[in-house]
């Protein structure tokens, strides 16, 4: 029988997207919706004197302008805070500004009207009254001594710092043959998700019941939140999360905006509709990243790794996110640090500062591309430092596949990796003989191209260490509820959702396997608190690790239903049968019964069946993970780049992926996600940046300013795949989203640095604009001239 | 005040009372629901609420409804349903050269008015004739596959099938 897990199988839910049809929060509208704009603060820091509403109340359209006094008072406060991050401190926040404002864009009142335009004009007409006050927006300069606070209902500005260090670290370092070293700048950015963040909070008074449209991953995970955060039974609130028009991390955080639109529902009895425009998205989105890391490296004489010594400054907001704070990703920075590589001894030091900017928080890839930039940098400028060719130093120094389970130098378990598998792999794609052949030539008609390679590891299928242990409500477990219909069709509701990567289609590969049907007969319900089973939904790299094993042992258990069911039917002993084709099947393969007529016979004539037997064609299934607590996947880039010294112009010519996901359930989908990660670490890499002045004014808040990765920038990536299923699960699937994003940038960064080698210039900043190549060819010119 | 405007939309003549500030891309969405042409920036960088009209691609968020006033103004649905760009989607579908599915709708007219205007296009001339069209998702190439190969199949096509096609 046909197999579907590992086929190439295309996307259903596809073809409503390619007609027109998809489903997005910011197409519904509902009756007697209410359209809501906010009014900002136009200073990113500042105390507010008065907010006067009366010529906007008067607007034609208007319903009801809304201050904190009013809306605050129906929100309990949000605190973005872990419990297992020790010391950690973030002031409360509420929906709207109470007295000081904290960056610019923070919501000060919010404007309901019967349309967005009619909102939008009454909103400037909302006059403020805000006092200046000097801004944070330096996280070095935001820890010294006496600095003013970035909020002033916190200690100081530092929400969070921790150490992480082995006892030799510092004799590793003294006994070394080469120590080479790194400052590295990695640029805020954010997710400019295309569909923008969007909400319909619709409360009915007459039934207490609170039902919210919201574009999110984790609907289970805003069930909870607006339950708590507004006084409401759990069940009473249904959060529907329909298609979603990309999210990446970005749409799973509690933001001001869509609190409002609950909390305004509550209080008018209406549907209250907020969409993001794109300023909005900018001002508001989740911002990532923005580190300032000094990283150091102790080799002994032939190359060997011997210890990592990193500081990062994470920079964050004027809060933490809620609830998984903005301290998960400088976490994730110091612990993935060195990571594909055999290291005895290490130390990382993580400060995170407030500063009076966007929250920032978790984003696709959270920390990787830091820690692996940081790593990667260091092990190509040790390559340098012993004469070691780049694959030879990795080669040398890799954890080598057959030395598992392995614990790294900063405590995480490795169950089984093939960094060495990959990195073979990709030297025999690349050619990087005859690359450095070619460029050797090139150079000559004043021609600058280059490679660099990144080993990686990518963090999948987290458990309860994620978010549970720290005491925040976030879910570890997913749940599955399969059940034949009277057709002998299957239906799958599940918590993990679907933004596109294909959720819907890998889990009707999974149940589709178990019940030997094709996937064409299993239909998929994701994204409604309602009509699905509670569960962590799809983050961290999850959805098919964790989803696709919660719906394997679900599928399993209705088979041994069907099949006990049939062992009545057919006379037969259920362990006798098996599910292929559609049917119940003996040991000889000779079909007994069809699902089709078990369906039959279980619905419509029960009566028929034998005295006390379950009929019951439904089953309920959760499933956490359990043994390790992450399944680590590793893989490896590299990058092709040529640089036009001359205007510090960047072509990436070429892209290169060898990765280990585990067992793949869709070749198809996985290189997609491989891809669509890589240009999302390319983007940063080269292009993307929010940029401040020093009021903390954003001056690049649109898509014209703000540069995106477009398909003519973006090269053709090629890719491959090495297998090591984890053990940890029936599946053996790890996840995939993310891998792309995490080694993109470092490879490219040290492909950039490679084509600048004849100057001796150096990128350590990214996004690696021309402007800063011109600066760093500048620089090694005046560093040879006057030495 | 409002103005009446008359407009043909997806084959269908329309009449409805729109404000002078009303962009096409409101109107579409708002009064005539048709949802399928997306809004990402609302500035024209984006491409996501492209439609065509009289047959040429227009940013439906830079251009008012008033301006389509006599003009024919073909959206995804109108798309969908005359199965124009019936093998672009097709290859789309097999390709997976799209995730969440926001900027599709723009990819594809995008791609539709390319192939149009060069039936033989390269890899280069697919990536510069969307470098107009923002996606978060697919990393591109998996667009450029499926254009490229909607171009093949439209080659090896009958000349007649292949103007049907247009």
């Amino acid at each position: 029988m046909t197999m579907h897990i590992g086929q190439a199988a295309r996307r259903e839910n596809a073809r409503r997207h390619l007609a027109g049809r998809g489903r997005f929060v910011s197409d519904l509208a509902l009756p007697r919706m209410l359209h809501a704009v906010f009014v900002r603060s136009p200073m990113a820091r500042g105390r507010i004197f008065e907010i006067d509403t009366s010529e906007a109340s008067a607007c034609p359209g208007v319903v009801r302008i809304f201050t904190a006094a009013e809306l605050n008072a129906r929100c309990t406060p949000w605190i973005g805070t872990l419990g297992h991050f020790a010391g950690m401190q973030s002031p409360p926040m509420n929906i709207l500004a109470e007295d000081e404002v904290l960056w610019t864009g923070h919501p000060v009142a919010m404007v309901l009207a019967r349309s967005r335009a009619e909102a939008e004009d009454a909103a400037e007409l909302v006059m403020l009254d805000i006092e200046d006050a000097e801004p944070v927006t330096d996280g070095a300069a935001a820890l010294r001594p006496g600095a003013p606070l970035a909020n002033p209902a916190a200690r100081d500005n530092l929400c969070y710092e921790a150490v992480l260090e082995t006892a030799d670290v510092d004799a590793a370092f003294a006994g070394a043959a080469h120590v080479v070293e790194a400052s590295m700048t990695f640029g805020r950015h954010t997710a400019v998700t295309l569909e923008p963040r969007a909400v319909i909070a619709d409360f009915d008074a007459s039934s207490g019941a609170l039902t919210v449209h919201h574009g999110t991953q984790t609907p289970y995970q805003f069930q909870d939140v607006y339950s708590r955060h507004f006084g409401l039974p759990e069940g009473k609130v249904r959060v529907i999360a329909p298609d979603v028009g990309g999210s990446f991390g970005m749409k799973l955080h509690v933001y001001n905006e869509e609190m409002g639109a609950v909390a305004a529902s509550l209080i008018l009895g209406r549907p209250v509709r907020y969409v993001a425009d794109r300023l909005e998205s900018f001002l508001s989105d989740i911002h990532a990243r923005d580190h300032i890391v000094q990283g150091r490296m102790a080799l002994d004489a032939e190359g060997t790794i011997l210890a990592m010594e990193v500081n990062d400054l994470t920079q964050v907001g004027a809060i933490s996110a809620y609830p998984r704070t903005s301290a998960a990703e400088g976490n994730q920075v110091i612990r993935l640090m060195g990571a594909p590589y055999r290291m005895s001894d290490y130390r990382g030091r993580l400060s995170v500062a407030f500063q009076n900017k966007v929250q920032t928080s978790q984003y696709r890839a959270v920390g990787h591309p830091i820690a692996c930039a940081v790593t990667e940098a260091l092990v190509e400028r040790a390559a340098e430092a012993t004469g070691l060719d780049p694959f030879e130093i990795r080669a040398r120094n890799l954890i080598a596949d057959d030395a598992y389970p392995h614990v790294s130098a900063t405590g995480y378990q490795f169950e089984k990796l093939s960094h060495q598998a990959c990195l073979a792999k990709l030297h025999e794609m690349m050619e990087p003989d005859a690359l450095r052949a070619e460029h050797a030539s090139l150079r000559k008609q004043g021609i600058y191209r280059g490679f660099g390679i990144a080993s990686f590891v990518e963090i999948t299928n987290p458990g309860a260490a994620f978010y549970g242990v720290g005491g925040a409500r976030i879910s570890a477990q997913d749940g599955a509820v399969v059940r034949m219909m009277p057709s002998g069709d299957i239906h799958c509701a599940i918590s993990v959702t679907e933004q596109g990567q294909g959720t819907e289609t890998i889990i009707a590969q999974v149940v589709a396997d178990q019940l030997g049907v094709t996937p064409e007969r299993v239909s998929v319900t994701t994204g409604d608190t309602a009509t699905t089973p509670s569960g962590g939904a799809t983050w961290a790299c999850r959805g098919a690790g964790i989803g696709g094993e919660t719906a394997l042992r679900a599928g399993r258990r209705l088979r041994d239903r069907i099949l006990t069911l049939a062992g009545a039917l057919v006379q037969a002993d259920p362990a006798s049968l098996r599910l292929e084709n559609g049917a119940v099947v003996d040991a000889t393969g000779a079909a007994r019964i069809t699902l089709e007529e078990i369906g039959r016979i279980a619905t419509y004539r029960p009566d028929t069946l034998p005295d006390g037997i379950d009929h019951s064609l439904t089953v309920a299934h959760h499933f956490a993970p359990t043994g390790y607590p992450f399944d680590f996947t590793n893989g490896i880039q590299g990058s092709l780049v040529e640089v036009d010294v001359e205007t510090g112009l960047v072509r990436i010519l070429k892209h290169w992926v060898v990765e280990d996901c585990g067992r793949i359930i869709n070749p198809l989908l996985v290189d997609e996600q491989i891809r669509g990660g890589v240009v999302q670490g390319l983007g940063p890499a080269f292009f993307e940046e929010c940029q401040y002045d020093a009021d903390g004014q954003l001056t690049n808040g649109s898509l014209a300013d703000y540069l995106v990765p477009m398909a003519c920038e973006m090269p053709d990536i090629e890719i491959a795949h090495i297998e090591t299923p984890t053990g940890d699960t029936i599946l053996g699937a790890k996840g995939v989203g993310e891998a792309g994003t995490a080694a993109a940038g470092a490879a490219a960064m040290n492909a950039v640095n490679d084509a600048l080698r004849p100057f001796g210039a150096r990128l350590t900043q990214t996004p690696m604009t021309p402007l800063r190549i011109l600066d760093a060819l500048d620089a090694a010119r005046e560093e040879r001239t006057d030495p | 005040m409002k103005h009446l405007l008359t407009t043909t939309v997806n084959g269908e003549q329309v009449q409805e009372a729109v404000s002078p500030r009303t962009s096409l891309a409101d109107f579409l969405r708002e009064d005539m629901g048709l949802t399928g042409t997306h809004l990402g920036c609302e500035m024209g960088a984006c491409g996501a609420c492209l439609v065509l009209m009289d047959g040429a691609p227009v940013h439906a968020c830079l251009v008012l409804a008033v301006q389509a006033e006599g003009c024919t103004v073909e959206t995804i649905e109108g798309l969908t349903e005359t199965g124009a760009a019936a093998d672009l989607q097709a290859r789309f579908h097999d390709r997976n050269a799209l995730q969440c599915g926001y900027c599709t709708n723009g990819m594809l007219m995008s791609a539709q008015a390319l192939l149009a205007a060069n039936p033989d296009p390269s890899r280069d001339e697919i990536r510069d004739a969307l470098s107009g069209n923002y996606c978060r998702c697919t990393g591109y190439e998996a667009i450029v596959d499926a254009i490229a190969a909607t171009a093949s199949d439209r080659a090896a096509l009958p000349e007649t099938k292949a103007e049907a096609a247009e």
